[in-house]
């Protein structure tokens, strides 16, 4: 497996170079190191010496790709490209455009955001898989075809409805948490119980459906079958075996957003006032602050990778007929 | 198990707040009982450096923590100027350029020299930088690996001090503005004034380049500027090349506020430069506060400063306050130690949803209206009057409104070979857009009512801005028994007409006239106010096309002259109508100047100029009005701008919150204003008691629906063991 794994982390180094390459692409086709420039220092008294002065100072006034002025290899090397690029892959995120560290400021925000993204992650796994085992154990029933229409109604509805409904409900007119904040700590659960609670109930509708179809694809099996006949309840059947058989395909749309719930969720960390890593990117690229984006773009490729590498490792995990490197 | 089980809950419910009055609080119960005011921001400043910062969000906060040597009188309108850490106004002496005094007005002017007397009183607040050792060396001047491991925030550090503020400190911040890897917006300004300035700009920004190649600090004690002289510990003399009244203005604003060499040097080093503890982010100050957290993405603290130095609540006399228009209520605390406010707690909001359901909580004390809430929170009577809404009324809440020293405008490109030139026709058809641009029924539709039209470049509380019919454009409006009123849609056609374009025809040949708006607006919020803008041009019958682009080529556009029409604004730096008149002075022209120009328009007529020129460096006075009048008219003939609206702010305050008066000029209000603390508890918990009802029945629709789920479980088991299944 290790073997595996160092050859998958190997595969990942074009990845990125591939990733960087294409980030830097798109943000100069839009922006340009002048426009940069006006964005951080503001839009009185900007003249000409000013942005050329911070152009310098950021590193901005060298070319892109090719250095036409230099000789030898530093016709590459001494690029844009190149000398922002080569820090990245050694998790050195340097400064902001505005001057502040972008690794401080990760992992400052990164505890925000994991303080909504991964309860709301557990308690959502949990809920929708019991939900749809529910629904299994009725199959066919009633409960289940009224539990189905209502779960397309939820899936219907737009997650920005809930966060507003959520805050006028709970907190305006029933007054029972704040309408948004953040602390830190226990202190802190008071601000957190809305939006996990909203988190869970929008994502509700999609993976109780999700979960089901799968759930039922493992219902009529030989293996079902057989547990039963052993006489074990129905929900020794349903949690205990079709559970367990059914992992295989959840893991894959599971694991892999394991390592994103770093990077938050923009709407709900703007309306709740969580201080986490949701609006970096995005108040990063209206402000043109390129060293963030690009930061921010290259964190979050390398956790979509880890979070392959790790679905692939819990297959080995769940079947053990999965073996890694083979 | 049990009693596990029973810690936990008992956690849980602590950290709820149940035993709190109110569950929803966002604040701490302790605090919300203190003098401690609650506000937001929802755009976090981008750095807070007194020598860079040029942005609103920035000065609101550093106006509290830093010092400039002057400021504005809160209660005094028009604005008056006041010492803040001098004894006295600077006193000016005029030199020729052999140093011998001349006259204020003589020929042979060639220098100002500004002489700043400090008080004696005037202390910095507590910071680690000030630490001395017993060799009288920085203690954390040079902070090991080892030491900086401990180290996250400032208040890792086990020792603070403070020390008096010096004539030095302030020669130190105009050095530090000087070197270029500072970036300092008003640098250019002022390499035109100060002697010496440009100079010693080149001349440090070198040694700092070099400095840091070879990662060494940069300490600017070591050098000076030839027009900047410290003469003791508590005067400064700053000599400006000729006359520049203004620079009195400029020393209210934070690019002139004192700066320490100890922070500076303590900020220089690379560890805590790692940690974003730098001076951009950590202002280091004299003023009523200091800045004791900083997380730009969650919350600012600011808290009183324990060495602030004596500063009494304005008192006015019964003729100024009558003058000034100042209320009753406002003078109550004059004469009483400042500031009032033990603690300001601002958090970010980035949604004014939140924002303004925290506030009718009471859990802000102020908030300003969003488009969204206005309705809600004001009502417009049929004669335009704003009053503040039943519900508003009923929690006591108080609309505070003024008119902003702020214009916006809609300008046409003077180079473009349609719009622009000075020629009969051409001003003609600038005149009839003027006319047909209704900015009444702009204001009322897409502002609210929150806005002046406006009939010149100067606003209201500017010297310059006259009201009644002295100050009416009369190319666009005629004063009709007492009230101005728009022109007729029928002249701005005859004018059309007369500039060769009848029903927006050209005559010359026969095409309808296409004219082109470059703007921002692209989302599909902003098609309603296109498609009004489109209006406008079609009563003319003149055809406008929009032209959308992102703020960066729309920038791009207006700096190479490639725009035709356009919408702009400008606020106030101080209240003096150069500010705004240079806006249309030719020798600001952006095209002329390669885009450093701040006349966008390209406006350039020689008469306007040379009356510019005049009043640029006059004095307040009759004779200076009269020439701001002549430039007045002069503009509003050529109409370069259709002159557009000047903004009404409004905001609303919580009764508890006192002491609030809008002043658009002065950043360091914060210290004025007073809190009710006992007040805002008994409201709060008044407003927001929790609901339990709803909980009750949610645990017993549970308790309802398990028991039949449980039997339909059991249903279940028995037909699979049946085998129905």
């Amino acid at each position: 497996m290790l073997s595996y794994i160092i050859k998958r982390i190997l595969y990942a180094i074009p990845i990125l170079i591939g990733v960087n390459l294409i980030t830097f692409m798109l943000f100069f086709m839009v922006n340009t190191p002048d426009d940069m420039a006006r964005a951080q220092l503001g839009a009185k008294q900007v003249t000409p010496e000013l942005i050329q002065s911070w152009k310098e100072e950021k590193g901005y006034d060298k070319p892109l790709f090719l250095n036409q002025k230099a000789e030898g290899i530093e016709v590459v090397t001494d690029t844009l490209f190149v000398k922002e690029s080569l820090k990245l892959f050694s998790f050195d995120f340097g400064f902001s455009d505005a001057n502040r560290d972008i690794g401080s400021d990760i992992k400052e925000r990164m505890m925000p955001s994991l303080a909504i993204a991964l309860p709301t992650f557990v308690i959502a796994l949990i809920t929708n898989i019991s939900l749809a085992l529910l629904l299994v154990l009725f199959r066919g029933s009633t409960l289940d075809t009224s539990m189905m229409i209502v779960a397309v109604m939820i899936m219907s509805v737009s997650g920005l409805f809930y966060i507003i409904a959520g805050q006028v409900l709970f907190s305006k007119v029933w007054h029972w948490v704040p309408i948004s904040g953040y602390e830190s700590g226990w202190a802190g659960l008071k601000f957190i119980i809305l939006p996990v609670m909203i988190g869970v109930f929008a994502g509700i509708g999609s993976g109780v459906r999700w979960y089901r179809s799968i759930f039922l694809e493992q219902i009529n099996q030989d293996y079902v079958r057989t547990a039963r006949a052993k006489g074990l309840s129905e929900l020794r059947v349903l949690f205990g075996h079709v559970l367990r058989n059914g992992m295989l395909p959840i893991l894959t749309g599971v694991v892999v957003v394991i390592p994103q719930l770093f990077m938050g969720s923009l709407i709900m960390e703007s309306f709740f006032g969580i201080p986490g890593l949701g609006s970096y990117t995005i108040d990063a690229i209206n402000a043109q602050d390129f060293a963030i984006v690009k930061a921010m773009v290259f964190l979050g490729s390398v956790l979509y990778i880890v979070g392959l590498i790790l679905t692939d490792i819990s297959y080995t995990l769940f079947d053990p007929r999965v073996k890694l490197g083979a | 198990m049990n009693r596990y089980f029973f810690k936990v809950l008992l956690l849980l419910l602590m950290s709820l707040d149940i035993h709190a009055d109110v569950w929803n609080t966002p604040h701490d119960s302790e605090k919300v009982k203190k003098e401690v005011l609650f506000s937001s921001f929802s755009i976090p400043p981008k750095r807070l450096d007194p020598v860079v910062s040029y942005s609103s969000n920035e000065w609101a906060i550093m106006g509290q923590i830093y010092e400039p040597p002057l400021q504005y009188n809160y209660l005094k309108r028009p604005y008056a100027l006041e010492p803040l850490t001098l004894i006295k106004m600077p006193t000016i002496r005029y030199l020729d350029s052999k140093g011998d005094e001349v006259e204020e007005g003589d020929k042979n002017l060639a220098f100002s020299e500004y002489t700043l007397t400090l008080r004696d009183d005037i202390n910095y607040q507590n910071h680690p930088s000030f630490v001395k050792n017993e060799k009288g060396e920085l203690l954390y001047g040079a902070l090991s690996n080892y030491e900086l491991e401990k180290i996250k925030t400032l208040d890792d550090f086990e020792k603070t001090a403070f020390r008096k503020l010096k004539a030095e400190d302030y020669a130190y911040a105009i050095k530090r503005m000087a070197v270029r890897q500072n970036h300092s917006p008003v640098l250019d300004v002022f390499q035109e004034y100060i002697v010496g300035l440009e100079e010693f700009s080149k001349k440090i920004t070198a040694i700092a380049k070099e400095k840091k190649a070879k990662n060494k600090p940069l300490d600017l004690r070591a050098y000076n500027i030839e027009g900047v002289t410290v003469v003791d510990d508590h005067t400064l003399k700053i000599k400006l090349k000729g006359l520049y009244p203004q620079f009195s203005y400029w020393l209210t604003m934070n690019f002139f506020a004192p700066i320490p060499w100890e922070a500076d040097l303590f900020y220089q080093q690379q560890g805590l430069v790692e940690k974003n503890l730098t001076l951009r982010w950590f202002p280091v100050g004299t003023g009523a506060y200091y800045l004791a957290e900083n997380n730009p993405n969650k919350q600012m603290r600011l808290v009183a400063n324990p060495n602030y130095h004596s500063e009494y609540y304005p008192t006015l006399s019964q003729e100024e306050a009558e003058k000034s228009n100042v209320p009753k209520e406002l003078l109550k605390d004059s004469g009483k130690k400042l500031p009032f406010i033990k603690e300001v707690i601002y958090s970010l909001e980035k949604e004014s949803i939140p924002l303004w359901n925290k506030f009718l909580q009471g859990y802000y004390d102020a908030s300003g209206i969003s488009s969204e809430a206005f309705d809600q929170a004001v009502q417009i009577s049929l004669g335009g009057e704003m009053a503040l809404s039943e519900e508003m009324v009923k929690k006591g809440i108080v609309l505070k409104g003024s008119v902003e020293p702020s214009i916006f405008y809609l300008a046409f490109n003077m180079v473009d070979p349609v719009v622009g030139g000075y020629s009969e026709s051409a001003k003609k058809l600038r005149q009839a857009i003027s006319i047909a641009q209704n900015e009444e029924e702009y204001i009322s539709i897409f502002r609210n009512e929150r806005g002046l039209p406006a009939q010149g470049p100067i606003p209201p509380g500017i010297f310059g801005y006259e009201e009644g019919e002295a100050g009416t454009n009369k190319v666009v409006y005629d004063w009709k028994e007492g009230k101005r009123v728009r022109k007729p849609l029928e002249v701005a056609k005859q004018l059309l007409a007369e500039a060769g374009y009848p029903n927006g025809v050209s005559k010359e040949t026969g095409k309808p006239l296409v004219l082109y708006y470059d703007t921002t607006a692209t989302g599909p919020d902003d098609r309603s106010l296109m498609d009004w803008r489109r209006k406008q041009f079609d009563k003319l019958g003149i055809q406008l096309v929009i032209r959308s682009s992102d703020y960066n080529r729309f920038q791009d556009k207006i700096r190479k002259g490639k725009a035709q029409l356009y919408s702009w604004g400008w606020n106030a730096d101080y209240p003096d109508p150069e500010n705004f008149l240079f806006l249309l002075y030719g020798g600001n022209a952006i095209v002329k100047t390669n885009g450093a120009g701040i006349n966008s328009s390209n406006y350039q007529n020689p008469k306007f100029d040379k009356l510019f020129e005049e009043i640029k460096t006059m004095k307040n006075s009759p004779l200076r009005l009269e020439k701001i009048r002549k430039m007045i008219k002069i503009a509003q003939e050529d109409a370069p701008w259709v002159w557009g609206f000047h903004p009404k702010s409004l905001a609303l305050t919580h009764k508890w919150f006192s002491n609030v008066l809008p002043h658009a000029m002065a950043n360091n209000t914060l210290k004025y204003k007073r809190i009710d603390a006992k007040l805002r508890v008994e409201k709060q918990e008044e407003w927001n008691q929790p609901v339990v009802l709803p909980l009750v029945l949610l645990l017993i629709f549970i308790l309802l629906v398990s028991y039949p789920l449980y039997r339909a479980y059991q249903g279940r088991q028995r037909a699979v063991i049946k085998g129905d299944d």
